[in-house]
């Protein structure tokens, strides 16, 4: 049975290297744009004038309303982790490094990064379908016909803030999610309070608690960039919003990982 | 005098060639309407007015004045305009909506003296005090029009753009909307740009006519003289006839 003409084999592996070229190039432009929307809007930062009501409302709007998200997921994940190593650390006698390790692991890595994811998909979607419906409205070429500079007004305000909050988040976070393994350990794994305390406090050094400050810094600006980025970009009516959007949260969560790993490598070499 | 020249103006997104090299004059202090049908290029053409689009070709000037450059907040702070959607705010209240200009750069007011302007641009646009202190969602469609109005008339600006005033409008509330536009373009002595499809709105608002239609001015002149002008274009427009000259 005929199932149509076939292609010739030299042409679709032309078709398949175009595809991958096509995209390599897309990749790099995609790179390019961002990289040169992040740098204008930085760059307008310290150049008046400076929205400083804007720039509250951003720091409750991003901050404050995030902090129930983040507390929640960091004391469930401090839970977890305190379950995981001791049940880990019974293989080889090692259950007594749970309050340790949950420090490390939540202040060091896990506080930040899920933080970092929660608050992706919370505020870099928002700010994505926010700026993105006031592209399709005509609320952005009105702001410009107000004399008001749409990336001074909207960008700027909300990449200060994910700058600012994302730090104080992310210490609530930490402090939670040691809380959530302070908790475990003591009614369910059957820890001594005051000993889990000591060590949890005697083993944690200033330079995670740094780290983990500076992780979620660069996590915020990573998150607001991402979710003015695509918003500013948004087209195409309500199906653009909706694509801006996605784009916004993956784009974001994706790039926290990867910051993650190198912020790490560089933080802590091995 | 010339307030507005536009020279052998091109402008294309993609393959789509939206402006095919306009030639058009506003004198001060008339009141200019652009027809056409959808997609004709009439917002884009204002958009590249206000510096908002780049042309790709040809020259435009306010006043003299290039729409971009190191004068850019002077030049747009003769420009009101009045958005098709409206284009408010939704997370301000309509005073602040109206207000937005009176209360950010050089010459920004107080928040109450901005307040008491809005209120007062409100009122001149039918709509009582009690609206200034809702968001704009609250609103009618024919309400955020006259914010809309209200906004654009704020700061008394030289230069009003009109963008498809009536659009989603009932005869009634459209009505209204052209003879307030019509009101209020004689009592600031401002120039007025308003494009349209609506022969209603251009016979209350213009004092002349520029008819485009793919990518060029096809026609241009006074309002009174669109009925004889013997022009194809204008003809089948006014008529509502999908004619050789393929209006949309």
């Amino acid at each position: 049975m005929r199932t149509g003409p076939r292609m010739h084999p030299i042409r679709s592996i032309q078709g398949l290297f175009a595809a991958v070229g096509r995209s390599t190039l897309a990749f790099f432009r995609a790179i390019g744009s961002v990289t040169v929307f992040a740098a204008i809007a930085l760059s307008h930062v310290f150049r008046p004038p400076i929205y400083m009501r804007e720039l509250g409302q951003q720091i409750i709007v991003i901050g404050f309303f995030s902090l129930p998200v983040v507390g929640l997921t960091a004391l469930f994940t401090g839970g977890a982790l305190a379950l995981q190593i001791y049940a880990g650390g019974a293989r080889f006698n090692a259950e007594s490094v749970v309050p340790t390790i949950v420090a490390i692991g939540m202040v060091r890595e896990l506080g930040p990064v899920i933080g970092g994811l929660m608050v992706a998909g919370r505020v870099a979607a928002s700010i994505a379908a926010e700026i993105g419906t006031m592209r399709v409205t005509e609320q952005i070429d009105a702001l410009e016909t107000l004399s008001t500079n749409p990336l001074k007004y909207l960008v700027v305000p909300r990449v200060v803030a994910g700058l600012i909050t994302m730090p104080f988040l992310t210490l609530v976070g930490d402090t939670i999610g040691i809380m959530g393994g302070f908790l475990v350990g003591t009614q369910r794994l059957g820890f001594n309070a005051s000993a889990y305390i000591r060590n949890t406090w005697d083993f944690l050094e200033a330079g995670d608690i740094t780290s983990s400050l500076i992780k979620a810094a660069v996590f915020g600006l990573i998150i607001t960039i991402m979710g003015c980025y695509h918003g500013y970009r948004s087209d195409h009516g309500a199906r653009g919003v909706g694509r801006a959007t996605t784009n916004a949260v993956v784009a974001a969560s994706v790039l926290i990982f990867a910051a993650n790993y190198l912020l790490t490598e560089s933080l802590f070499p091995a | 005098m010339t307030a507005i020249k536009i020279s052998d103006v091109h402008k294309h997104f993609g393959s789509n060639r939206v402006l095919r090299g306009i030639n058009l004059e506003v004198v001060n202090g008339e009141s200019m309407v652009i027809i056409g049908g959808s997609g004709t290029g009439k917002s884009v053409l204002l958009k590249c007015i206000l510096g908002l689009v780049k042309p790709d070709r040809g020259t435009i000037t306010v006043d003299g004045a290039p729409p971009s450059g190191e004068h850019r907040d002077r030049f747009l702070a003769k420009f009101g305009m009045l958005f098709q959607g409206g284009a408010l705010f939704d997370s301000l209240l309509v005073w602040q909506n109206v207000a937005f200009r009176l209360l950010r750069g050089k010459n920004r007011r107080k928040s109450e003296e901005a307040k008491e302007i809005a209120v007062e641009k409100l009122r001149r646009v039918g709509l009582g005090a009690d609206v200034a202190d809702r968001y704009p969602a609250e609103l009618s469609g024919g309400m955020q029009k006259r914010v809309g109005l209200a906004r654009a008339i704020a700061a008394d600006p030289e230069i009003i753009f009109f963008d498809e005033p009536t659009t989603g409008l009932d005869p009634i509330m459209a009505g209204v909307i052209n003879e307030l536009i019509r009101e209020i373009v004689v009592e600031l002595g401002a120039t007025a740009v308003t494009i349209t499809h609506d022969m209603t709105s251009v016979r209350a608002i213009a004092d002349r006519v520029a008819m485009i239609h793919d990518g060029v001015i096809r026609w241009s002149g006074p309002a009174d003289a669109m009925e004889s002008s013997g022009n194809r274009f204008l003809d089948e427009f006014m008529s509502g006839r999908a004619g050789t000259s393929g209006a949309e």
